[in-house]
């Protein structure tokens, strides 16, 4: 059975995604795996707002309250051996609740910690990812592929990760 | 998220998108998606329920070891394990989030203007 999409939707946000106009199709990009799993390191990244507590400030929701068709595109970053009480979560359109008991639902630095010491992937980078997945309205995701994005690839590359995986929120 | 992979696999990394709405992966052309019908802030499962976590991960790494051609999309076969009317009230926020008092009235116009043109005779 394919994934319904819109299983777990309101029916307003629903109607409003299926009416949104199609973009022009552009090329996907494609990096071919470099090696077997077993040897490749991974980076994490989530859409969630996860941060450090007391490390790193939240994102900037007091903005979004004030101006709604706006949305932080900053990113945060969570260490690898961080506590399930140091994780922090800010986002005005989910629920922070089940994240802030288990980081590993979105982030899962603890499973990926257990698949590298039994073999299955090289390794996991040293920190985590976070961004907040509302980007505004109409979405701008424009400071994400031209500053964000790339700010993080270039970090990620730096420790010899190869390989990502990304949850939305 | 999905431009985030885009973006990602552009700078040279190779990235799988795990997400519960493979229309977005679809119409932004996410590299590599495993596509999950699991409730916002779930992707990988239940809080604490570290099988749940693994299987969904080892199916997320699967299709990056399988994936032949760009946009592919592979759809999970897991089932949450609740109620779907329960589930949707535990992901959303206790209150509406902000936009919605900008886009409410502007999705009711659109809905309004879409039934209108379906119509007949109009």
């Amino acid at each position: 059975m394919p994934v319904d999409s819109f299983k777990f939707l309101p029916r307003i946000i629903a109607a409003f995604y299926q009416m949104t106009d199609r973009q022009p199709e552009l090329p996907i990009p494609w990096i071919r795996l470099p090696r077997p799993l077993a040897e490749c390191k991974f980076g994490l990244v989530t859409s969630r707002g996860l941060y450090h507590q007391g490390v790193e400030p939240p994102f900037d929701l007091e903005r979004e309250r004030q101006e709604p068709t706006w949305g932080d595109p900053t990113y945060r970053t969570l260490p690898a051996d961080i506590r399930q009480a140091e994780v922090g979560a800010s986002h005005l359109h989910i629920n922070t609740r089940d994240v802030l008991e288990d980081v590993d639902i979105l982030l899962p630095i603890h499973r990926f910690q257990e698949l590298a010491a039994g073999g299955r992937v090289g390794g996991l980078a040293s920190r985590a990812y976070s961004f907040m997945g509302y980007q505004g309205y109409p979405a701008d995701t424009s400071a994400w592929q031209e500053i964000y994005g790339p700010r993080v690839a270039a970090e990620l590359a730096a420790e010899g990760v190869d390989c990502v995986l990304l949850t939305t929120a | 998220m999905p431009v985030l992979a885009r973006t990602l696999e552009a700078a040279g990394l190779s990235t799988v998108l795990v997400t519960n709405m493979p229309f977005w992966a679809e119409r932004v052309g996410v590299p590599r998606t495993l596509a999950l019908e699991f409730p916002f802030g779930h992707l990988l499962g239940q809080p604490h329920d570290a099988v749940q976590q693994l299987r969904v991960i080892d199916q997320a790494l699967e299709v990056l070891e399988t994936a032949q051609a760009p946009g592919a999309i592979v759809h999970s076969p897991e089932i949450w394990p609740v109620p779907r009317k329960e589930a949707m009230e535990d992901w959303q926020p206790q209150e509406p989030s902000p936009v919605m008092e900008v886009l409410a009235p502007r999705v009711l116009e659109m809905m309004r203007q879409s039934r209108r043109r379906q119509k007949p005779g109009f």
